[in-house]
């Protein structure tokens, strides 16, 4: 065999291998791409839908809006009262979310770098929260929540999910403060600085990043909540968004205004796509850290 | 440096215990009381009954329908999930086109409440509005299954709209965990000529695989839960056809008012939860290899 038909030879099985990764990676991206169709194509069908009127809905559910009916959004922001879940969502989310962030770095900030007798057992019993599914705790907690008056009330709501977000927090922020020089605490109290402003000044700013974490973490799983307000906000005009989307689902079996129900979803669905194309990356973070307690 | 540190302990510490003891401790201590109780609620106060109430479930053919399609998601959600995440996740760090895109896509539904995507789903599954069945019409079926209202496709098309929501999150999992692996070790498995099979199996899987015994526990755990999603899409329905334990014993306590009864079985999905994590960390338990 001569070098000459080597070479061809070798060139030929190059060819060929090329060939194959080139195949290989053409299914490949098809896969991606497919899977890419099957989570985007539902929401895009649901966004041009809630323009249709009920009639092309019912009769031809493909075919893109003849006209744009902006009146539906109208609908279901004023009629279904989707406005008005909106609002009562941020007023129970954002104290919440306040609480939750003050709250636990403080108890994180003292469990991490006071020793004191009792300090591990705190932090156990912490801990011990994230064990227990939050169904365990529905039923004494809602004739607790009714006993203190508080049942349909904001402020109940708002002291019952900053209750249940501690454990995780304390726990996620605890690891936080460890890890920050303790060097920073001796050198600011040696030149007459108080606990108080060691924590405000130095600590607190320290910690900004494990605060942004838990802040999107807690936020997210708050908003989304079903369960809690389904049990504790039992009058209509205080249902929190999810609730009062889910309400708007039954009541469409007798009013049968399907396109208003379109539009609701698209307008709790457009705005949380802007805030994540925004701040993907942090969000991201921000939901697995959960995962990672384990 | 402590000087006077009690001065900031008890401020700093006291609120949150407060909060905390009196609406997570205090209610789930006492859950296991109330769930050896006959309990209507309102007025009439708890009425101790043993182990009673424990005893009614093993006969209640509602209780075992609901943790049968609980049985159901545990097996069957894990398995598609996770193989697809992880799929999805070892292409996704190979250097494909539009990884980022990908990642970020995938990724979208699990920011979404599982309310309004329960919405949206029955919507895609309605037999008139939705497009799944017009889309079967297309291709020439004739009759597209009534997805949520048959008892036969119920279960499965929950199981789809679940698998979708949670396939980007586990994604991201992998991701991350495989993008601390280092990089010498696939040159040097590329050196040797293994293949992306072997690649995956040899050097990715013993690599993350704290993280993929952690997404294991935490979606089987969430498979004893799908509350949110069974009482949006279909109320467990059609005739208890979807029902499961969370779903249900929500029904027997706030539509029925049998407290304690309801609470029983808030006991008993405890437990399951508490056995699954600890048999699964036994069983999945490996040296975890230091890299």
């Amino acid at each position: 065999m001569s070098t000459q038909t080597i070479l061809e030879q070798d060139k030929a099985r190059r060819v060929r291998a090329d060939k194959r990764t080139s195949l290989s990676t053409f299914l490949l991206n098809s896969l991606l791409a497919v899977w890419a169709a099957i989570v985007i194509f539902p929401m895009l069908w649901l966004l041009y839908t809630s323009f249709k009127t009920d009639k092309e809905i019912f009769f031809s559910p493909w075919s893109l809006p003849a006209a744009l009916q902006w009146d539906n959004y109208q609908r279901a922001w004023v009629d279904a009262h989707i406005g008005e879940y909106f609002a009562n969502s941020f007023i129970v989310v954002l104290p919440s979310l306040a609480l939750i962030l003050i709250l636990s770095t403080m108890t994180a900030y003292i469990l991490a770098r006071f020793p004191f007798p009792g300090n591990r057992a705190i932090f156990y019993l912490f801990l011990a929260g994230m064990l227990f599914p939050v169904f365990l705790a529905l039923i004494p907690l809602f004739f607790l929540v009714k006993d203190l008056g508080m049942l349909s009330s904001y402020h109940g709501l708002i002291l019952v999910y900053t209750a249940y977000s501690l454990p995780f927090s304390v726990f996620f922020m605890t690891g936080f403060f460890r890890t920050l020089p303790s060097e920073l605490h001796e050198s600011a109290i040696i030149d007459g600085a108080n606990q108080y402003q060691v924590f405000f000044r130095i600590m607190l700013p320290l910690a900004q990043a494990g605060l942004i974490s838990i802040g999107i973490f807690n936020f997210l799983g708050m908003w989304n909540q079903y369960l809690l307000p389904l049990v504790l906000m039992t009058n209509a005009k205080q249902y929190l968004l999810t609730q009062g989307l889910a309400y708007m689902l039954v009541q469409q079996y007798y009013q049968n205004d399907w396109s208003a129900l379109f539009a609701a979803v698209g307008m709790i669905m457009v705005p949380t796509l802007v805030v994540y194309i925004i701040f993907q990356n942090q969000i991201q973070k921000g939901i697995t850290v959960g995962a990672l307690k384990g | 440096m402590y000087r006077n540190k009690y001065r900031i302990i008890i401020p700093f510490l006291a609120p949150s215990l407060l909060l905390y003891i009196t609406f997570v401790l205090y209610p789930y201590a006492s859950a296991m009381y109330i769930s050896l109780t006959r309990w209507k609620g309102l007025t009439k106060a708890p009425e101790f009954i043993g182990l009673e109430n424990f005893a009614r479930m093993l006969g209640d053919d509602n209780f075992w329908n609901a943790l049968g399609n609980n049985g159901v998601y545990i097996v069957v959600l894990p398995v598609i999930t996770l193989g697809i995440a992880l799929f999805f996740a070892f292409v996704l760090t190979q250097g494909v086109k539009y990884a980022k895109f990908h990642r970020v896509t995938y990724f979208f539904p699990q920011v979404m409440s599982v309310v309004a995507i329960g919405v949206l789903w029955s919507f895609v599954f309605h037999p008139t509005i939705g497009f799944l069945s017009s889309l079967l019409r297309l291709l020439g079926v004739a009759e597209p299954p009534v997805w949520l209202g048959n008892p036969d496709t119920v279960i499965g098309s929950l199981s789809l709209v679940t698998i979708w929501q949670a396939v980007g999150f586990y994604m991201v999992l992998f991701i991350a965990s495989m993008e601390s692996v280092p990089d010498t070790y696939y040159e040097a498995a590329k050196l040797d000529g293994a293949s992306k099979w072997h690649i995956f199996w040899n050097i990715t899987m013993p690599l993350i695989w704290d993280t993929f015994q952690t997404a294991v526990i935490f979606i089987m755990i969430g498979s004893t839960n799908m509350f949110a999603i069974t009482q949006t899409m279909t109320g467990g329905g059609p005739s208890r056809s979807s029902e499961v334990l969370s779903t249900y014993l929500y029904g027997e306590a706030f539509l029925g008012s049998k407290f304690g009864y309801g609470t029983a079985m808030a006991v008993t999905l405890f437990f399951i939860t508490l056995i699954i994590s600890t048999v699964l960390t036994r069983i999945l338990r490996r040296d975890s290899l230091e890299y």
